[in-house]
């Protein structure tokens, strides 16, 4: 096994997701270039970056809705570049959507246990004819599963509401709850508290700590809330027109000449793109 | 002076009939909401299951218990195989490209009976029990009536397979959102395949009981234009739309049949069909957001 590419990352256990130095080019504009970087096993990263850094893209392309040109990606030491993306939703990787993907139409509950689809191995004839004792047990599990998660996220009182009658804040809740029923080894978050309000943002970093602490969940997450990452991450990934520009401990990132006192600071993104437009400019 | 004992009848008709609309336009909706497909070709796909029955039951003279399920089956694997090759390469092009191939579609369909089967009309051998249905004094014709338990039955088992299978969950989780589904492992392509078998062996299924009303031919697929209507008052995308619309454009037809005569009955379905889409213009259980065609 490889040892990490990441800089600032202080172990040498083998990453639980590898992403080396993908490229993924629509026509002519290349989304992403050379992007590389590692997830350990039960760390909080989190990926940052201006609007149109690539952020969402790279998410897409690690959970296989696009597939890169070069690179490739590696989950549980497994490559997993060529595999489409619901059986990597099955191997273990779980995610929610920065604009909302609920099954409208159905119920929070519905909705929850559509997560656990993809580890339900029944057909139709063995809903008929086999009724036995492990397709019980199984459904106990299940529920069991379900009812933890409904409690976890604080979400019992809505169990049976439809999803499209839900607040924002809401929603975002149970797309996370339904990410967790698939009981993935990596839970990946496309902006989980975009759009919120204080109180619903600390209830959130909260809850993201907890399913670290209480569920052994790797969380890999993309966000625009600079208090929230710094507080939360263990390893920042810093991107910036599809390119990795700095990554590390929050600390080393915040200090990265790079990145930008100004961008962190008081989200000056435009000074931070005009230099790096100009330093491109000189190298073509 | 209204003649209530006829009108009775007319009506019985009526719905017995709207149940087979009713099972064609289910095997339209369920395309349409996993896919999005506007499948104009579901009266030729009829027409093909009809076409397959006879082959088997008549050609072949296989004994009926295995000449149904064997059209209905080969029907599936036309629906696998039309999807595979003429819609899935189509995936992510304009709604309008994917409509206009089942347009072709539906030439292919007639040219390919016409050339293995000949434009002649056919007969089905008689399946459906002869004696004559009596609700009261009404008269029923006996395969109305038996075409209509028939397509009962098929509208119920696909109900209840689409509310408690997983397929039919994930076909329901796709038709709500593609993301989300890729997301929590569904394999949608394979889901759009289930969609395309599952609606080419209900059409097989509504091929077989109309053919053996009406006989077969090739422009049996006119058929498809009722099922149209019914699908667009209903709304595309509703099953409850197709059930209700099925009911009430065979309603519809009979009355107009009886009372105005046979011609006007097209003439009054699309009347009604133009009255609903100018109160309702998603039809009358549809989305609203369908307005791309």
């Amino acid at each position: 096994m490889e040892t990490t590419l990441a800089r600032g990352a202080h172990t040498t256990a083998p990453p639980l997701l590898q992403v080396d130095s993908v490229t993924l080019a629509f026509g002519g504009v290349r989304a992403l270039s050379g992007v590389g970087f590692a997830v350990q096993p039960g760390s909080i990263t989190a990926v940052i970056g201006p609007n149109g850094a690539g952020k969402t893209s790279l998410f897409n392309t690690i959970s296989g809705f696009y597939r890169p040109s070069k690179g490739s990606i590696r989950f549980k030491g497994q490559d997993i570049t060529r595999i489409p993306a619901p059986q990597r939703a099955r191997m273990g990787l779980g995610r929610s959507f920065q604009n909302i993907a609920l099954f409208r139409g159905m119920t929070v509950l519905d909705n929850i246990k559509l997560g656990r689809h993809a580890h339900l191995k029944t057909n139709v004839f063995d809903a008929l004819l086999y009724m036995g004792r492990a397709r019980r047990e199984e459904a106990a599990l299940r529920r069991d599963i379900e009812e933890r998660i409904i409690d976890f996220l604080e979400i019992d009182h809505i169990r049976h509401a439809p999803v499209s009658a839900l607040s924002y804040g809401l929603q975002k809740r149970v797309e996370m709850a339904r990410a967790l029923a698939m009981q993935p080894e990596i839970l990946m978050l496309d902006e989980p508290v975009a759009g919120m309000n204080r109180e619903e943002t600390e209830d959130m970093a909260r809850f993201i700590l907890d399913v670290r602490a209480e569920w052994g969940v790797t969380v890999l997450m993309v966000e625009h809330d600079m208090g929230m990452v710094m507080d939360l991450s263990d390893h920042v990934v810093v991107l910036n027109f599809g390119q990795v520009i700095a990554q590390g401990v929050p600390a080393e990132v915040q200090a990265d000449p790079e990145v930008g006192r100004a961008y962190l600071g008081s989200g000056n993104v435009d000074e931070l793109r005009a230099k790096l437009r100009a330093a491109a400019g000189v190298a073509a | 002076m209204m003649d209530w004992a006829y009108l009775f009848e007319i009506s019985l008709t009526g719905i017995a009939s709207g149940g087979l609309y009713a099972l064609a336009a289910l095997a339209f909706v369920m395309v349409y909401k996993a896919t999005r497909v506007v499948n104009i070709a579901i009266g030729e796909m009829l027409m093909a299951g009809g076409y397959l029955f006879f082959t088997f039951a008549a050609m072949w003279a296989l004994p009926l218990w295995l000449a149904i399920p064997a059209a209905v089956l080969a029907c599936g694997l036309l629906g696998a195989v039309i999807e595979r090759t003429m819609i899935r390469p189509l995936l992510g092009e304009p709604p309008i490209s994917v409509f206009m191939v089942t347009v072709g579609l539906s030439s292919v369909l007639i040219g390919l009976v016409e050339m293995v089967w000949t434009a002649d009309q056919r007969r089905l051998p008689e399946f459906m029990p002869s004696d004559p249905i009596m609700v009261g004094d009404a008269f029923l014709a006996p395969k109305v009536f038996w075409g209509a338990v028939v397509a009962a039955v098929f509208i119920a088992a696909v109900l209840l397979v689409f509310r408690y299978w997983r397929g039919g969950v994930a076909l329901r989780a796709t038709a709500s959102d593609q993301a989300a589904a890729y997301s929590v492992g569904i394999n949608v392509p394979r889901v759009f395949s289930l969609a395309w078998v599952a609606s080419a062996m209900l059409a097989a299924v509504s091929g077989i009981i109309v053919g053996s009303i009406g006989g077969i031919s090739s422009s049996m697929g006119v058929f498809g234009l009722s099922v149209l209507v019914v699908v667009i008052v209903g709304g595309l995308d509703s099953v409850l739309g197709a059930l209700v619309g099925g009911i009430l454009i065979g309603l519809v037809e009979a009355l107009a049949g009886a009372y105005l005569g046979g011609e006007y009955k097209l003439l009054a379905t699309f009347v009604v069909l133009v009255v609903i889409l100018m109160a309702r213009p998603y039809g009358l259980f549809g989305t609203h957001e369908i307005e791309r065609l």
